[in-house]
């Protein structure tokens, strides 16, 4: 089975993560119940007339798309697949407002056109004129995953020998207020950054998106080696979890003890922080571990971001300071796990090793 | 050689039929689905459409579900579909091997979500439906209804959303990762898309005619199609004889337009020849096409075009199902390989219903009633917007 290399990436995020070859120099804390993007100036990689007509989400994952290439010295992937939780929803709430409103006349066909969530990769590959694979994944807490596992088929499939794969989200103001009414968010009282230890039930709403350009060909250039990928749905116990992991890394070749650093999604809900304590406790107890989602909140495809954090980390060879459990911790970094769920419910292992 | 993949089981739900023999009962007459609209509230009474012909009520009486529980349409459409392709395929214990379940849609909840979205902020009723508007929720309702826990997840490519949801799913067993899946799509009808196709003027106010030079565009459809894929080694342990193979499949992107086909086809042509190419087959091979066929201008054109690249002088008989089953969307490439299924199982050449005057650019007239004829090998296209095509490659065992 072929090796699989993470050559390019890219990230917009509420962090400066964008076009930024290091960590940044320091974390921004965000003190409003949400977290934005630092969104970069679209027109510098979007042609302002086609920016101007697109949706502030395919704008955010076509910029990261583009940059992830760049960064690979990729002009043209062999396949295209993004995962998207939100997708449209944009577009979607205008045409149900203008719906609404107009009593069904008067419909703008520009949001009909985005309104179907595989806009971001086929408005890609229109950019890119690649006419290859291309899929979209919708699911929750295993869209960027799904997208993800489909480009790892791909590639040892000897189909594709790089692909392109993001994972796209933009909270919208109807999104928001519609889930504050059944009691998802809660109250960000001590700053963002804080998010993980100032507990409480509910979530701190993010966004963001990130790209990354998976090859067969190991570059100069490349970030990492993606070993691995389990996506869980609705595990009874944690022992399902644990028995997942074991034999991910069996497969590998690997024990536990091997793992020098462990990527978490804690988000300060302590009902579903609980499975990563459980998972930690029964297999990598004293293991450094670390956290993402104090960093860009909590959303569908934030697996992405911590899959960009990950390479980051493989490639730098350091972990950046204010995500450590304990700091100073972690040491030579050979193998990360990520582990990370959403609501309980899409349960998600990712394996990384240094290149 | 990769294993090989085979369909075991059918369901399917929609405008033609609740289930299997009353869908091909309809296929065989000749029954379109389509009519006035009678569920769908809609001030465009204007357009024909194939709906399921029961209210959501008489839905939720049928699958015996609790009344006071909250179900988006998509479910309640797509429940009937997955419970009989699960039989049909003979399980009845989900964990005795590793079974997915991959669903798509592109509407999910939104038949929900349209009536509640302008009133929103004041409406208690909305409440129970929040949870429910995106488009992983049926999934994962079907999910838990149906016990599937080894894989589950969701395609959403618009038009051919179903056909990827197969796709991933065979992929998933030749790599070894799953034993079986039960894959497929569904879309309910809504007046959000309704409306959305209006606002690109491609809804035919007659009953749609594919590959007709006077073609006037879509008449939408709603309901399921699910089929249940299993490894070779599974069929070896069980001894179940397979329905027919899927054979070969092809993705591509016509990286031309968001909604508009490409004058050449170039991404219909890329897939019909990659379903070939991966089961070792040549053009002569194919001896029928079920066209996704929308019957608007572009995609018939398009399409038509793909298909006299690939075949030349020879195209095999051709037709869309659209005029009979509506365009389902999201669920077509599912229900149309079901369809494509059926035609081999019964040596089959389906109609391509309303046609009259051929398309003076294509070298080839659709099928006009129904055939009997032996077949082998079958494709089934499924073009969506943004230009991501995938053809499934069906035959005979």
């Amino acid at each position: 089975m072929s090796e699989i290399f993470i050559n390019g990436i890219s990230c917009i995020s509420p962090q400066e993560t964008f076009n930024n070859s290091d960590f940044p120099a320091e974390w921004t804390d965000y003190s409003g119940d949400f977290l934005s993007c630092r969104e970069p100036v679209y027109k510098d990689h979007i042609n302002p007339t086609l920016a101007r007509r697109l949706s502030r989400y395919i704008k955010m994952g076509v910029t990261t798309a583009l940059t992830a290439l760049k960064d690979a010295g990729t002009e043209m992937p062999e396949a295209i697949i993004t995962g998207t939780g939100l997708g449209s929803t944009e577009d979607n709430e205008k045409i149900l407002l203008a719906m609404h409103e107009n009593q069904e006349r008067m419909i703008n066909p520009t949001h009909f056109i985005q309104s179907t969530h595989n806009t971001i990769s086929s408005q890609i590959a229109i950019m890119l004129k690649c006419h290859h694979y291309n899929n979209t994944y919708v699911h929750r807490g295993f869209s960027f995953e799904s997208a993800l596992l489909d480009a790892m088929l791909l590639l040892r499939e000897g189909r594709s020998r790089t692909a392109l794969v993001g994972g796209v989200d933009a909270l919208t103001e109807g999104h928001y207020i519609n889930y504050e009414r059944i009691s998802r968010w809660r109250r960000n009282r001590s700053g963002s950054l804080k998010m993980i230890t100032d507990q409480g039930k509910g979530v701190i709403p993010g966004e963001g998106s990130a790209h990354f350009v998976l090859s067969t060909d190991k570059t100069e250039t490349s970030y990492a080696s993606l070993k691995a990928l389990k996506l869980v749905y609705k595990p009874a116990e944690p022992a399902a979890l644990t028995d997942a992991a074991s034999n991910l890394l069996k497969d590998g070749g690997l024990l536990p003890q091997d793992i020098s650093l462990l990527l978490y999604g804690h988000n300060g809900d302590p009902e579903g922080d609980r499975w990563y304590q459980d998972f930690h406790q029964s297999l990598f107890c004293g293991t450094p571990s670390a956290y993402y989602k104090h960093l860009c909140g909590e959303y569908d495809t934030a697996g992405a971001f911590a899959l960009w954090m990950a390479s980051m980390i493989m490639r730098r060879g350091r972990v950046p300071s204010g995500i450590m459990t304990k700091e100073g911790a972690a040491g030579d970094i050979r193998h990360l796990l990520i582990y990370t769920h959403h609501r309980g419910d899409q349960h998600v292992l990712c394996l990384l090793s240094r290149v | 050689m990769p294993p090989k993949v085979f369909i075991t089981g059918r369901g399917i739900f929609s405008s033609i039929g609740q289930g299997l023999s009353a869908s091909l009962e309809s296929l065989l007459a000749g029954r379109s689905g389509k009519g006035p609209i009678r569920i769908l509230e809609t001030l465009h009474r204007e357009f024909p459409v194939a709906e399921v012909p029961y209210h959501d009520e008489e839905l939720i009486r049928m699958n015996g579900l609790d009344p006071a529980g909250t179900y988006t349409r998509t479910f309640l459409i797509a429940l009937p579909a997955v419970k009989e392709a699960l039989e049909s395929a003979g399980i009845n214990k989900l964990d005795e091997a590793r079974t997915g379940f991959i669903s798509a849609t592109t509407v999910g909840g939104m038949d929900k979500k349209e009536n509640f979205y302008h009133i929103a902020a004041e409406s208690q009723e909305w409440l129970k439906y929040i949870d429910t508007q995106d488009v992983a929720e049926h999934t994962e309702r079907l999910a838990d209804h149906f016990g599937f826990r080894d894989f589950v997840t969701t395609a959403s490519t618009a038009c051919s959303s179903g056909a990827n949801a197969i796709m991933l799913g065979a992929r998933m067993i030749r790599q070894g990762l799953l034993d079986r899946v039960v894959a497929g799509g569904n879309e309910c009808l809504t007046r959000f898309h309704l409306n959305g196709f209006n606002s690109l003027m491609i809804l035919d106010k007659e009953a749609c005619k594919p590959f007709d030079q006077n073609r006037g565009g879509i008449s939408l459809g709603e309901g399921a199609g699910y089929v249940v894929l299993e490894s070779e080694a599974m069929l070896e342990k069980s001894g179940k004889k397979a329905l027919c193979e899927l054979s070969g499949y092809g993705n591509s992107c016509e990286a031309f337009h968001p909604t508009a086909s490409s004058p050449d086809g170039i991404g219909a042509f890329l897939a019909m020849s990659q379903a070939l190419e991966m089961a070792g087959l040549k053009p002569q091979d194919i001896d029928y096409i079920n066209a996704h066929g929308t019957g608007t201008d572009s995609n018939d054109i398009s399409e038509g075009t793909a298909i006299m690249r690939l075949f030349g002088e020879h195209v095999p008989p051709v037709s869309s199902t659209k005029p009979i089953t509506g365009h389902t969307t999201s669920a077509a490439g599912s229900i149309e390989a079901i369809i494509c299924s059926l035609a081999l199982e019964h040596g089959l050449l389906l109609p391509n219903l309303n046609w009259k005057t051929p398309m003076t650019d294509l070298n080839f007239t659709p099928v006009e009633r129904l055939e009997k004829k032996e077949l082998r090998h079958v494709l089934s296209n499924s073009f969506g917007f943004g230009g991501n095509n995938t053809c499934l490659l069906l035959s005979k065992l």
